[in-house]
């Protein structure tokens, strides 16, 4: 595989060419925040946190998708990024309802980090208050589409770990929504196999356990990580 | 030309009130009343959560009494799981409520009211508050704090924190109590006892000082309503409901699920606030009070040797004086006393660290009502769930709006004993919010309102108009 060298924040690195900037950053130690990405999983690119200026001029480009090139100049932390992360941020707060202090995931929460981690502390937006659906029909899992923010990680897990493929989107825009199966109640759903990946997977609360009371909930996620490591690399680390 | 006095806002209670005073012809004041000013409206946000999630949520009505509020809630949850919760969860839950209780009424009357009781009515109104006493007597003003200290800490031990713990949930609790925390109890618990004692003593060689506003704060006969055990004795976390007359006699006990059949609540369009009522006698003779007095008028004894000895002699004083509002700052105390010995004796019981503290369940009934003793007087919770455990409508009685007709009785009392006319001096206005204060209302609990505290008094006439305004705060 052909190496490239590329700069990351001024820092010279090398990376293979078929890895993402998102890819040889975090294998340089050079964070950059994600919301939608799951190592492992396919890349989405859907949730923008991970943008970082790239190319000339300084393009917005999404750092899970967009591959490494010889010679490219990437900078993550640019005071332009650090405001469109808080309002990419802000946004996904403003659309949903996510009332973190009576949240099952509060303390266990990637969007909440994301938000400490960026400094959003408020809102510069209107909340939206969107009317949305908490099904508990499911044996063992609630979804509670008011925490959702639509990064499908559920849906690619489902479908590229368990192959059952129970999760998919419906609707458009502002109408968006996982659904389970042909948008019936999860609990009716006839591929589910109950196995919880999708839980794991989820970086809020919209995913539950039934029974969690306020942060009361892990989501395991180790165990996902795990499993990808496991069928990815056939590596059974423990 | 006949006037209104408004004092707005209240202040030293929790949320936001205003009184009305309304003056006739001759500038007397004829009736008064106590107005909620503030709107919370928990039980609509409830509906359609999942009841598991709920006493989570509800502990967000009240920062002061968020472990009644989680109490509540999670035995209506375990009637909805239809589980019996493990004993050893029942000693927990009752432990913290015990705490809860006494930290509750140690911020009531060493933060709240004993700037009154100890400053004087009468006392400039800046120095008038925790800080003035702070500066005439520090060493009261800290053994308060450090009573209340006390009890939010075994809250925290418990919960995690002290404010909003998510910690009782449907069919139990979520921890037991950590081994080093139950040493720092041991330890302090002397102290409280000590603290308490102290302010008992202090309170009763201020009866006499305080003749006059114990003959008119709130006194009058009415119902009184409070949990008992199924000896009579007093309780705060489970039992029956039980109606005692002015007198003292039983007049109905029962499961507190049957609440519906013996309470009534009636909305005023003045106040945010409901009023409550015994069902069967109507709103006039079914008046009740529910919280300290109250359960101590209703229960056969406390339970516990030194708070029993209060208790007789609190008794001693007469049904009538036991009748008197002004008490309820009396059997706060005796009711910290009482929580107090209650933790002390379940203090070194195994089961505080027991591992068997909560029963998993579905969905098993589709209702649930569950019932303790908040520090202010009874609460209810009762929920209906979809078959998944979604909230399909949830109903709180509260206590403050249980005592709501009491407290209106007790300003409309007040007033005309003191106010003969529109210009009224501002310890005659303090007189009015410490009537209030008597209660330890709780008005972000019983509103579903939110916000600080301060009071604004009304000035009214005859015609509606309001023709004076004084506002604090």
């Amino acid at each position: 595989m052909t190496a490239v060298t590329l700069t990351i924040d001024g820092k010279l690195v090398t990376a293979r060419a078929d890895e993402t900037i998102l890819q040889a950053a975090r294998a340089n130690g050079i964070p950059i925040p994600t919301l939608c990405h799951v190592d492992g999983l396919s890349a989405h690119g859907g949730c923008r946190l991970c943008l970082v200026e790239a190319g000339p001029g300084g393009r917005l480009q999404p750092a899970c998708v967009i591959k490494v090139a010889e010679g490219q100049d990437v900078r993550t932390d640019t005071a332009k990024l650090r405001e469109y992360r808080k309002l990419i941020l802000e946004l996904l707060f403003a659309e949903g309802n996510h009332v973190c202090a009576v949240c099952v995931a509060n303390g266990n929460c990637e969007l909440q980090d994301a938000a400490a981690a960026a400094g959003m502390d408020h809102l510069t937006l209107d909340y939206t208050h969107p009317r949305r659906e908490v099904d508990l029909s499911h044996d063992r899992f609630g979804v509670d589409h008011n925490r959702c923010i639509l990064c499908t990680r559920c849906v690619r897990a489902c479908d590229e770990l368990e192959g059952a493929h129970t999760w998919d989107m419906s609707g458009r825009g502002a109408n968006s929504k996982v659904i389970t199966d042909l948008n019936q109640p999860w609990g009716e759903s006839a591929t589910c196999t109950s196995c919880g990946k999708c839980f794991m997977a989820c970086p809020t609360g919209a995913i539950f356990r039934k029974g969690a009371t306020v942060a009361e909930m892990d989501h395991g996620r180790a165990k996902l990580d795990f499993l990808i490591t496991a069928r990815g690399r056939k590596q059974w680390n423990v | 030309m006949p006037d209104r006095i408004v004092i707005d806002p209240v202040t030293r209670i929790e949320g936001h009130a205003k009184i009305s005073i309304f003056l006739g012809d001759d500038g007397a004041a004829t009736a008064a009343r106590f107005h909620v000013t503030e709107f919370r409206g928990f039980e609509k946000m409830y509906e359609g959560r999942p009841f598991w999630e709920m006493p989570a949520i509800t502990a967000r009505v009240c920062g002061i009494c968020p472990v009644s509020h989680l109490t509540a809630s999670a035995k209506a949850g375990d009637q909805i799981l239809a589980v019996r919760v493990p004993p050893a969860a029942v000693k927990l839950r009752r432990f913290a409520n015990w705490a809860q209780v006494l930290q509750s009424h140690a911020l009531s009357f060493f933060h709240l009211s004993s700037p009154d009781l100890l400053l004087g009515m009468d006392a400039d109104p800046a120095k008038r508050n925790i800080f003035g006493l702070i500066a005439d007597n520090p060493d009261l003003a800290r053994a308060g704090i450090r009573l209340r200290q006390f009890g939010q800490r075994i809250i925290a031990a418990l919960g995690g924190q002290k404010v909003h713990p998510a910690w009782v949930v449907p069919g139990g609790v979520r921890h037991a109590l950590p081994d080093e925390d139950k040493e720092w109890v041991r330890e302090r618990l002397p102290e409280a006892k000590q603290t308490t004692l102290a302010a008992i003593g202090l309170f009763k060689g201020l009866l006499d000082k305080f003749r006059d506003e114990a003959e008119v704060f709130g006194k009058f006969p009415s119902l009184h309503l409070g949990l008992v055990g199924p000896d009579g004795t007093w309780e705060t976390y489970d039992g029956n409901m039980r109606f005692a007359a002015a007198d003292g006699k039983t007049v109905a006990e029962v499961d507190p699920a049957r609440y519906k059949e013996f309470i009534a609540e009636r909305a005023e369009s003045w106040s945010y606030i409901k009023s409550t009522y015994c069902k069967p006698l109507g709103p006039d003779a079914g008046m009740y009070r529910v919280g300290p007095l109250a359960r101590l008028n209703v229960c056969d004894r406390m339970g516990t040797p030194q708070a029993d000895r209060e208790l007789v002699e609190f008794r001693a004083r007469g049904r009538e004086a036991t009748n008197a509002s002004f008490l309820f700052h009396l059997a706060r105390l005796i009711e910290i006393l009482a929580s107090a010995e209650r933790i002390e004796g379940m203090l070194d019981d195994p089961d505080l660290q027991s591992a068997d503290i909560r029963a998993e369940a579905g969905v098993n009934n589709p209702e649930g009502v569950g019932c303790c003793e908040a520090p202010r007087g009874i609460l209810f919770h009762h929920y209906h769930v979809t078959g998944d455990g979604l909230i399909r409508e949830a109903n709180l009685l509260i206590a403050t709006a249980q005592n709501n007709l009491a407290m209106n009785r007790t300003v409309t009392q007040i007033a005309r004993r003191y106010v003969t006319g529109k210009d009224v001096p501002e310890g005659i206005l303090n007189r009015l919010e410490a009537g209030i204060r008597a209660f330890d209302p709780c008005l972000s609990c019983s509103t579903h309102a939110a916000g600080q505290m301060p009071l604004r008094v009304e000035l009214v006439g005859p015609d509606g108009e309001v023709v004076g305004e004084l506002r604090r705060g």
